[in-house]
């Protein structure tokens, strides 16, 4: 008993000790950003100090201005999703209740895609967006982003689309209901916590991108990746404006995270079958 | 209402030669409804018989054959144009939709005006008695409850025919039986012709005007209930319907071929059975019996001497108020029998059982098909196909 105890407590410090050690780095973010970037970059760590919003000041004047990035990293980021969705669910559509023999290979190798690194496709695709003239331009930043998503939204939609019992396909089959109409009126209000969820996550990978974003961008369509990279300059590193441009750009994915989790939880449960 | 047809029908699900998806799931499957008729169609699981179903419903292709309702060639008609309905094992309720909106479904996508809906649905509630539960979605609903709306939404779109997958498997054994006299009222009420899939034999027996029972993708026979029970074409129909199962016993026929032997018991083979013997060629043939029409008889001493009489000793006795089941070994096989409550048995000691001559079914050693059928009552409909 006393024994069982005695590793209950611990694992819970070991926990903690995890947790914390995790967190550091986004703690030790939120305190720089509101340093001076003379206390920032002290060797004596300071967690006491006077806060100060000249790094948020002087960040938000950087470059074009955080709105110009902010803009071009929402557009991007929604748009690509919303775009990803969109192809994909009648791809997982199909592939959930109509499989032939090759759906399965189809599956693997388009995941299989991602297993190249970004890096070793950064040529041809420059070569041909430079050809396109779609360089630093927003859409052709979107159209990456979505490529590089499309093949995690096709898995994720199609395994909520595996959730639903084939059987309320067929009835809605026999009710009179086309294709289409099963698909809009029967599987996306069933499949509509999953889609949610699966939307937030290629929201928050294409919102943190930075590879492609850092290499394909330049003023124009620059997101706030590039905004962030811009504070390590030729003149030297800007630890606390870095941090305060960093503070900007997670803060909105996180508030968004927070809402959008309480509002997946609360998921539709199959009330229908068994 | 329509009457149903299916001729030849087939299924193959075209796997490679040898593996198991080669074989036919259906095969050669004939039958003629009548106009409003309640057919059950009844087998152990991977009979063919959900398959054949899902057949006339459209939701599988048949392979080969045709399949009409109402005279109309429907092999290559979408589901929703069969004009029929279907109700499943799993209900298959539209989780996000209320009781009302999934009842009234197949009508909203045919643009039925709107006060038309309310009153089918209304109508189909009120038989069914659920219209409290409109507004409900299927999750706040019990099993019982579920399968109303499930027959509901079948009822409302007032079909030629109706479609029911094991759709009382779900439920528990109470609910099952109220169930089952609800869709026979049901059924009676609506006159629409009915298909109904199940694997209990009792269901078919007590729900069927006209049963289909199926083994490994064929027919094996298609006939009344009482028809069933009297005169099974095969031992696996005989064994299949009647609960506990048939008993079967293996027999020598005597050499005037009038008498089927075993070590320890003698049957006299009379009317059309005795006929049939005259003229089967093997030696021995399977004698078959049902428990409920063995009795017990009182030892006179006279051994196994008599005729329709066999001897065992009782290996189980299983009082059950009413009856009570024996089971007496029988030369190598264990014979069950029920028995009146009065009667005082114990275990071990050895019985006389009797069974009347004319309750005998015997078939054949090989092909186990019955032999010395008398002709049916009614001629079975799938054969004037």
């Amino acid at each position: 008993m006393t024994e069982s105890r005695l590793t209950n407590t611990l694992l819970t410090l070991l926990t903690y000790a995890v947790a914390i050690v995790m967190f550091f780095p986004i703690l030790w973010m939120f305190l720089t950003a509101f340093k001076t970037e003379q206390t920032a970059f002290d060797i004596v760590p300071h967690f006491l100090f006077t806060p100060t919003l000249d790094s948020f000041k002087l960040a938000l004047a950087q470059g074009n201005g955080y709105w110009h990035y902010a803009f071009n990293s929402a557009l991007s980021a929604v748009a690509s999703t919303l775009i990803g969705l969109v192809l994909a669910v009648p791809a997982a559509y199909a592939m959930a209740f109509f499989p032939s023999k090759r759906t399965d290979f189809t599956l693997v190798w388009m995941v299989s895609t991602k297993f190249i690194p970004a890096v070793g496709v950064l040529i041809p695709v420059f070569m041909v967006y430079k050809s396109l003239g779609l360089l630093d331009n927003i859409w052709g930043l979107t159209m990456l982003f979505t490529a590089m998503n499309l093949p995690l939204i096709v898995w994720m939609v199609y395994s909520y689309f595996k959730d639903i019992p084939k059987d309320i396909i067929e009835a809605a089959d026999i009710d009179g209901a086309g294709t289409l109409q099963t698909m809009v009126k029967v599987v996306l209000p069933l499949a509509l916590p999953g889609l949610a969820s699966t939307g937030l996550l290629a929201l928050i990978l294409a919102w943190n991108e930075s590879f492609w974003s850092l290499t394909m961008t330049d003023h124009k369509a620059a997101t706030l990746a590039v905004f962030i990279a811009s504070f390590k300059s030729a003149e030297g590193l800007f630890w606390a404006k870095m941090s305060a441009a960093s503070v900007l750009t997670v803060t909105p994915i996180i508030i968004l995270g927070w809402f959008a989790q309480r509002q997946m939880v609360r998921g539709l449960t199959f009330g229908a079958v068994k | 209402m329509a009457i149903v047809e299916l001729k030849n029908v087939v299924k193959n699900y075209g796997g490679h030669k040898g593996s198991k998806d080669s074989a036919n799931a259906v095969e050669n499957f004939n039958l003629l409804t009548e106009d409003g008729e309640f057919v059950v169609l009844v087998g152990p699981s991977g009979c063919g018989k959900s398959t054949t179903m899902r057949m006339i419903a459209g939701l599988e292709n048949n392979t080969g054959g045709e399949i009409r309702i109402s005279g109309r060639d429907v092999s290559a008609v979408p589901p929703k144009d069969r004009d029929i309905a279907m109700v499943f094992q799993s209900y298959a309720l539209y989780p996000h939709m209320s009781v009302f909106e999934n009842m009234a479904f197949s009508l909203r996508l045919k643009k039925t005006p709107n006060d038309e809906v309310k009153r089918r649905v209304n109508e189909a509630a009120s038989i069914l008695n659920i219209e409290h539960l409109l507004e409900r979605k299927p999750r706040a609903l019990s099993g019982g409850q579920r399968q109303r709306v499930a027959l509901g939404r079948a009822i409302v779109r007032q079909p030629q025919v109706f479609l029911m997958d094991e759709p009382l498997s779900n439920l528990d054994a109470k609910l099952r039986v109220d169930m089952r006299a609800e869709i026979v009222k049901l059924h009676r009420k609506l006159g629409v012709t009915t298909f109904y899939v199940t694997h209990d034999q009792v269901e078919a027996m007590t729900m069927g005007q006209r049963i289909v029972v199926m083994l490994d993708g064929k027919i094996q026979q298609v006939d009344t209930p009482q028809n069933l029970y009297e005169r099974p074409n095969n031992m696996f129909v005989a064994g299949f319907i009647g609960t506990p199962s048939m008993n079967f016993l293996r027999a020598k026929i005597a050499s005037d071929r009038r008498a089927l032997e075993g070590e320890s018991f003698r049957f006299k083979a009379e009317g059309a059975r005795g006929t049939a013997l005259d003229t089967h060629t093997a030696n021995e043939v399977w004698v078959g019996v049902r428990p409920e029409h063995l009795r017990y008889v009182e030892d006179s001493g006279h051994g196994a001497g008599l005729e329709n009489m066999m001897r065992g000793t009782i290996e189980v006795v299983e009082p059950l108020g009413a009856v009570t089941m024996v089971q007496v070994q029988i030369d190598d096989a264990r014979v069950t029998a029920q028995l009146d409550s009065h009667v005082q048995v114990t275990l071990g000691e050895t019985i006389t059982l009797a069974c009347a001559g004319e309750k005998l079914h015997l078939f054949d050693a090989d092909s186990e098909q019955a032999l010395g059928l008398e002709q049916p009552v009614s001629e079975p409909l799938s054969a004037a196909v």
